[in-house]
């Protein structure tokens, strides 16, 4: 049993140091991983000490700060957000540029989990509200001259509405059935983008995309984005925190749990399923539009069926319903391939493997919803 | 005979007021199936009526078309006697039809308390909320116990008694009970029988479908006997429980 955690936790703090790796090479990266294991091993630990009779008032001091954590969570988040501030004065452009990465698939993640993890709806082709939002920026400024501060409300409601578009047909089916359909939009989407020549120049794509300016001031510097889309992410989590324990919230997870039930407890579940699709639909045109701004140029590559299920595996991966977990989800997968690229040809089996290894050793996600923690803890004890 | 005639009209006026729900000719389809052909029956207000019958003879069915679940094709329901054949269940919901479904349905992966709170979702006042959940913990003493458990780790009679928890604490004026003894031990039917009567004793109307007619002949004043999709016999309870076709096919004696 004690083998077993002991096991894990490695496995654990080895993965996590494979991702601290190319940030701060071998001796650090070796370093941190002998820190983690030193952490993630220390109740464990503990329980040893405990074993032979010694006092272990001392070495509790880890779930004392758990407890902290727990009845300070502004002052952790306050903490947290002052550490994302500050992190891209000390990392050069690449790793600036990889964050400002993890913070676009962040905000994806954060609404296809409003969808998927909360109100329990599969949907696959959720890259193509990106899309819609990219592409909405990228004709909106070419056509008409219209700056990335007025194109960010118009995709972002662009990208609300069909995914009410979408939610709207599918609305009855359930499980596999919707799955299908939904990755079938996402396909078409890609394939108008792609075909549409006169609107969308096709393959080619859209260039000469204007960057983000505030007055005289352009955003063009990798660490200005950061900060831009530090602002999104933040909005991002502040309005899916808020909407989670909100009634909305909870008759979303009431859909998930039970469809019928949750009609005959009164919730409307047409009108909440659309809202659902509707408000993670908008996060992604939310996002599609920062990334056009950021690329300057758009083309029906970006927004693959890969894409989408990329986006849904940081949900799983992360903790279907749980918001600090999908963000981990969403930098673990951002940094993981990026951390493999000295691997070379060895990366996406390395990728894969990591994925498994995960759903195995922890199927309930690196940070579960508490709800969903319960229930797997319950299951072992 | 203008007294007589005044009579008549006073007594049918007396009557309809005191029907919280009637069905008139009432068919329900799913798809090509006729599940209910046309089906008529009346509740009064504080009344238990059991409508009672074999699997798929429509009983859920009923109870579906009642709260707006599954619409009807045909006939007319009537609701404080107004017509709800458009409302949505949500709108039932909020005028006072609760439903506590067949087979429990509740929500696994929310606590007991938050179950609860979900039959609660359509009321605000949050100091009537916090009373009634009161009253459901000491109906069921057993559910305040378990408050932070998850309903999916309950046992089926705890399960189904926070199901007719959930359905209380919309504050319901109809309560739509969809066999609630199915599948329990004989020791839990009995205090599932012995709450619902407990219940009647506010100001809630029951319509309980059963196939343990029985038991559920016992604790009604009227029953209905339904037989693909279509309704044989009403009477009174105690009548229905000596008459020698219900004793035949659903006692069996
Ligand atoms: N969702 C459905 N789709 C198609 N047929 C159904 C559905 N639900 C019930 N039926 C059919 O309608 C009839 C009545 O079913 P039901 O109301 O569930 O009966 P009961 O509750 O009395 O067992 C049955 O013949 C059943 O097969
Ligand atoms: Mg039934």
């Amino acid at each position: 049993m004690i083998k077993n955690k002991i096991l894990e936790k490695s496995i654990w703090a080895l993965w996590l140091g494979l991702l601290a790796l190319p940030f701060m090479g071998k001796k650090a990266g070796i370093l941190a991983i002998a820190i983690l294991l030193v952490i993630l091993l220390l109740p464990l630990l503990n329980g040893l000490i405990a074993r032979f009779g010694i006092s272990v008032s001392r070495l509790n001091f880890l779930s004392s700060s758990a407890n902290w954590l727990k009845t300070n969570k502004k002052m952790a988040l306050l903490i947290l957000f002052s550490f994302a501030a500050i992190l891209p004065l000390f990392m050069n452009r690449y790793f600036v540029d990889v964050a400002v990465l993890c913070g676009i698939y962040i905000v994806l993640a954060l609404g296809l989990n409003v969808i998927v993890g909360l109100t329990g709806l599969l949907a696959l082709g959720y890259i193509a509200f990106y899309a819609v939002g990219a592409y909405c920026y990228a004709l909106l400024w070419t056509h008409y001259h219209i700056n990335f501060w007025l194109a960010l409300p118009i995709g972002t409601a662009l990208a609300g509405v069909f995914g009410v578009l979408l939610g709207s047909p599918v609305l009855r089916l359930r499980g596999d059935y919707l799955a299908i359909v939904t990755l079938g939009f996402g396909e078409i989407t890609r394939i108008v983008l792609n075909n549409w020549d006169e609107l969308t120049r096709g393959p080619n794509g859209i260039l000469g995309i204007a960057r983000p300016s505030i007055g005289d001031f352009i955003i063009k510097q990798p660490i200005h984005y950061y900060y831009l889309i530090l602002a999104f992410v933040v909005l991002t989590i502040f309005i899916t925190t808020r909407l989670e324990h909100s009634r909305i919230g909870r008759a979303w997870v009431a859909i998930r749990e039970d469809e019928v039930a949750a009609a005959a407890c009164g919730v409307n579940v047409t009108l909440m399923k659309l809202l659902a699709f509707a408000t993670g639909a908008a996060f992604a045109g939310l996002g599609g539009v920062f990334f056009a701004g950021k690329m300057i140029f758009v083309s029906p590559e970006s927004f693959t069926f890969m894409e989408s299920v990329m986006v849904l595996c940081m949900v799983v991966l992360g903790g279907m319903g749980s918001i600090p977990g999908v963000i981990l989800g969403a930098i673990a997968l951002i940094i993981l391939p990026e951390a493999l690229r000295q691997f070379q040809f060895y990366r996406l089996l390395m990728f894969g493997g990591a994925m498994a290894l995960m759903m195995i050793i922890r199927p309930q996600g690196l940070i579960p919803s508490q709800r969903r923690k319960m229930e797997l803890e319950e299951e072992n004890g | 005979m203008p007294a007589l005639y005044l009579d008549i009209v006073g007594k049918k006026r007396g009557v309809n007021n005191n029907i919280i729900l009637k069905l008139e000719d009432v068919k329900t389809s799913y798809g090509r199936i006729e599940a209910l052909k046309g089906i008529s029956l009346f509740l009064r207000k504080r009344e238990i009526v059991t409508l009672i019958g074999a699997n798929g003879a429509g009983k859920t069915t009923t109870l579906m078309t009642i709260c707006g679940i599954v619409k009807n094709s045909g006939g007319h329901i009537l609701f404080d006697g107004e017509d709800i054949k458009e409302a949505s269940p949500q709108k039932l919901v909020r005028r006072g039809i609760s439903q506590v479904p067949e087979g429990r349905r509740i929500f696994p992966r929310l606590s007991v308390i938050e179950n609860l709170e979900m039959g609660a979702f359509i009321r605000n006042d949050r100091a009537g909320i916090r009373s009634d959940l009161e009253r459901v913990y000491s109906l069921f003493p057993i559910l305040r116990e378990r408050r932070k458990q998850k309903g999916g780790t309950l046992s089926g009679g705890e399960q189904q008694m926070l199901a007719i928890g959930r359905a209380l604490m919309a504050r319901p004026r109809l309560l739509l009970l969809d066999e609630p003894s199915l599948g329990l031990a004989p020791m839990l039917v009995e205090q599932i029988f012995r709450i619902i009567e407990e219940i009647k004793q506010g100001e809630v109307t029951i319509l309980l479908v059963e196939q343990n007619a029985k038991k559920a002949l016992s604790c009604a004043d009227r029953g209905y006997v339904l037989e693909n999709g279509l309704i044989t016999l009403e009477d009174t309870a105690s009548r229905l429980l000596e008459n020698e076709k219900v004793k035949a096919s659903y006692l069996g004696a």
